[in-house]
């Protein structure tokens, strides 16, 4: 079994955004899907700061201080992109404007449950950004991440333990190891890494996963 | 004649209250007026209230005011920055208080504040910890939140370029909170980098149009580069 690396992933969750597609990708893992986004189809990449058709990031020196996504990196913008103040950005978020985001996870339940803002842990400082906005705003909420914590706990659960960012808002899950949906009969495994069983993915995951028709992982 | 312009920041600031609750813009470092915070550092007032997205980074602009301890409360989305040192050293001193809010419901309801709205209804935070002892309602069989606007006393803003009528546009993504405090406070202040004669700016452009500005003051984007550096 081999997994996937990050890139990997972020390349798999790159091949599922349509041409013409509005997009939030979060803070860390997400935020490399755009590298592989596809060269030849038109995609929006919106950042909650106020900016649709975000571009890479700028040659070295060429940075500019407002010119920065949601994790404040230096980026470009493309052509035809546009500014707006912050209220509206987030109306764009929680009106159901964009088509899909992408976020990270420290945890996802069987029914779609996230958590991905606070370990709860006592003394640490709380952040929660735009997280819960787009858990519950953009159309589709696809979640990447590792299967496994360090520990090597699944991080697909039957519930939450960790505080909850937004309820039953998750669409689609890629980890290393799986493409799983999550639908009103339950996650569904899509596609899983070679060399691995459903058995033994389903083992791995702690959870019930049916799948219906199993595709290699590309 | 009108004339909303301010000869220097000291004047920009002049008379902010102790107690005050003051809107700051920017994200993180972008769109940050620091030397209008420089400014309100200098003059004094304390047991602030401060409204921003974030809750200071690195040693400039609002890290410094809170580092100078005149910050009784914050209300933010992302406090916890690589470097937010400042911030998370008083947090666990017990010496400030933290309203943690998800970013959209901030700049919802400081719109909110400046649209004349009691309140909303959002899904934003419904179920989480975040949303606890506060009103709840199903509306098409959605769980809904009710969130209170937020005012202000005074909101700090830059801007690219103004002209004496308080008129502004901005600067990229530096808009960012800028146009929804200025009508949320009751007395805005905003740094530029330029000031133009009246009829410059195209009113096809306007962003924010100046009857939601009190002060203008003049900050070259030099000197704030220079300052950042």
């Amino acid at each position: 079994m081999k997994k996937l690396t990050r890139d990997e992933i972020a390349a798999r969750v790159a091949r599922d955004i349509p041409e013409g597609a509005y997009v939030n990708l979060g803070i860390g893992l997400p935020t490399l899907v755009g590298n592989h986004l596809p060269k030849g189809k038109e995609i929006f990449l919106h950042s909650e700061n106020g900016i649709l058709g975000m571009g890479p990031a700028p040659a070295p020196g060429e940075e500019d201080e407002d010119l920065i996504n949601a994790g404040k990196q230096p980026i470009t913008v493309l052509p035809g992109a546009a500014f707006f103040h912050h209220a509206d950005s987030f109306a764009m978020m929680r009106g159901g404007h964009l088509d899909i985001c992408v976020l990270g996870a420290f945890q996802v339940s069987v029914t779609g449950d996230l958590a991905n803002w606070s370990t709860g842990e006592p003394g640490a400082i709380p952040a929660v950004g735009g997280a819960m906005d787009l858990a519950v705003g953009a159309r589709q909420v696809f979640i990447m991440m590792e299967h496994l914590t360090k520990k090597g706990e699944s991080k697909i659960v039957e519930r939450c333990t960790y505080p909850l960012t937004g309820i039953g808002c998750v669409s689609r899950i890629y980890t290393d190891l799986a493409v799983i949906e999550v639908t009103a009969q339950g996650l569904v495994a899509r596609e899983w890494v070679d060399g691995m069983s459903l058995e033994e993915l389903t083992r791995i995951t702690g959870v019930p996963l049916a799948a219906p028709q199993r595709q290699a992982i590309a | 004649m009108i004339n909303k312009i301010v000869a220097s920041v000291e004047a920009a600031v002049a008379g902010i209250e102790d107690g005050s609750t003051i809107m700051i813009g920017g994200f993180g470092g972008s769109g940050m007026p620091s030397e209008l915070i420089d400014a309100l550092i200098a003059q004094g007032s304390k047991d602030l209230t401060i409204v921003n997205n974030n809750a200071g980074n690195g040693e400039f602009g609002l890290a410094l005011l809170l580092k100078a301890k005149r910050v009784r409360k914050i209300l933010c989305s992302f406090p916890r920055q690589v470097d937010s040192h400042h911030f998370d050293a008083l947090f666990r001193a017990g010496e400030i208080e933290l309203e943690l809010v998800p970013q959209g419901n901030l700049a919802e309801r400081i719109r909110a504040a400046g649209a004349g709205i009691g309140g909303f209804f959002t899904r934003t935070g419904y179920g989480t910890e975040l949303a606890k002892g506060k009103e709840t309602r199903i509306i098409d069989g959605k769980g809904f939140v009710f969130e209170t606007p937020i005012h202000a006393d005074y909101a700090l803003i830059k801007a690219e370029r103004a002209d004496r009528l308080g008129n502004l546009v901005y600067r990229k993504a530096g808009r960012n909170f800028g146009p929804v405090m200025a009508s949320a406070a009751r007395c805005s202040i905003v740094q530029v980098n330029e000031i133009v004669d009246v009829g410059a700016l195209d009113p096809e452009a306007i962003v924010t149009p100046g009857i939601y500005v009190n002060r203008v003051v003049r900050v070259s984007r030099a000197a704030t580069l220079k300052a950042v550096a």
